[in-house]
């Protein structure tokens, strides 16, 4: 359908969006509202927050943490974060000698409910390209200098599994609340490309 | 297909940015067209996941990479509603007041009647292969695994067949594998050895090893 041949340009990707919107409401097939409550409901539900909670959980419960590598929804849902149709969810647990990390090479899939919607870095073709083929360069490049003696894991989200790594807590964190531990575990060190820092942030 | 959305493994591509502090959305209408993907798949039950990944990849090569994460979403979204009668390419353009680029059109797929086995083929430690096959639809096997071998790390779940499901066919479920690569057997010049990568495979992607 796409003629690249065609000398007009484009209409502007936001006149797009706003014209596909308003031919479905001229026909009446756009709820009230429902636009505006599903764009806020992904802002607030799917967020990195739930994955870093299920993770300083994990580091403090080790009964939980067991549940957790079992069967990752259920013991996700355990905090209230449940995925839309009971999704499969694994988790990868890092260890001195294994590092895992996650991609999704055809499109950018990832754990909505606990790791929330891809960053733009993961969606990058980049990203998608290189992650499979030159792990240790790519996460050298991305701040995360691995040991030669880790093995790395690349984990490609190319069926209905989704994946979320468990990083090591750091060293210097003994004795920290399940809140404060949570504080600093990023979205990246959920996706395996950065290690949970020993920093706490919220008091940096 | 063997199309520009199967990127693993491909060169050429350079570094990779963190944003710090990243929004949810950069802008509205990525917020809106996040939006009226869920529209078309739960409300209007014009199409299917599969249905709009399977869109997406049928974009022009070039408007692929030049568009971004939320531009490819949306016309993906925009080409399905067009090709299932719910809106015309020439109301959008109208409305839009310019050029509305689709995606091409999918190529036919024959249904299949398959009856799966009650129980999983392979089992964990099973070496298997990628079948090296070029479908001219939807699959979700990569290219960059097509005809490389495996060690099967565990028996996931069964899923509705990809293949199948991203063109409306009747789609079974069919067991899914978690399977392991060596680097070595991906990539020919693969000097860091010491690393693997695990895809998620339905049981009628691989074949054993004997």
């Amino acid at each position: 359908m796409t003629d690249s041949r065609k000398p007009e340009p484009d209409a502007p990707i936001a006149e797009r969006v706003r014209a596909l919107e308003e031919a479905l409401d001229a026909k009446g097939l756009v709820p009230e509202g429902f636009l505006e409550k599903r764009a806020e409901q992904a802002q607030e539900s799917f967020d990195p927050k739930n994955g870093a909670r299920v993770v300083a959980r994990a580091w403090l419960d080790p009964a939980f943490r067991a549940r957790l590598l079992a069967d990752g929804a259920a013991a996700s849902a355990e905090l209230g974060f449940r995925a839309a149709n009971s999704e499969y969810l694994v988790v990868l647990e890092n260890t001195d000698a294994v590092h895992n990390v996650i991609v999704c090479t055809q499109c950018s899939c990832t754990a909505w409910s606990v790791i929330g919607l891809p960053p733009d870095w993961y969606k990058s073709p980049a990203y998608r390209a290189r992650v499979v083929r030159e792990p240790r360069a790519l996460l050298r490049g991305m701040g995360l200098d691995l040991p030669e003696q880790v093995a790395i894991r690349v984990w490609d989200t190319s069926g209905e599994t989704r994946f979320m790594v468990l990083p090591q807590r750091p060293a210097g964190t003994e004795g920290w609340s399940e809140e404060r531990l949570a504080g600093i575990v990023t979205r990246e060190a959920l996706i395996g490309v950065a290690r949970v820092a020993g920093t706490d942030f919220m008091n940096a | 297909m063997d199309g520009i959305h199967d990127l693993g493994g491909m060169s050429g591509f350079g570094a990779v940015e963190i944003e710090r502090n990243e929004p949810v959305f950069h802008e509205r209408w990525e917020a809106r067209a996040f939006a009226l993907n869920n529209l078309g798949i739960r409300i209007l039950e014009a199409y299917n996941v599969h249905e709009y990944r399977h869109a997406v990849e049928r974009m022009d090569p070039s408007h692929y990479l030049a568009a971004s994460y939320y531009e490819r979403w949306f016309t993906g979204v925009a080409t399905l509603l067009v090709e299932k009668g719910v809106v015309t390419r020439d109301e959008l353009e109208a409305r839009a007041g310019g050029r509305f680029p689709l995606a091409r059109p999918a190529a036919e797929v024959k249904p299949i009647r398959v009856t799966p086995g009650a129980q999983p083929r392979f089992a964990a430690g099973d070496r298997v292969r990628v079948r090296d096959v070029h479908p001219a639809g939807h699959t979700r096997a990569p290219r960059y695994v097509r005809g490389r071998r495996g060690v099967v790390l565990r028996a996931s779940r069964a899923f509705e067949l990809p293949d199948l499901a991203g063109h409306a066919l009747a789609a079974h479920l069919e067991q899914t594998y978690h399977v392991e690569f060596e680097a070595r057997e991906l990539w020919t010049d693969a000097a860091e050895s010491r690393e693997t990568v695990v895809v998620d495979l339905w049981e009628s992607y691989l074949e054993p090893v004997g």
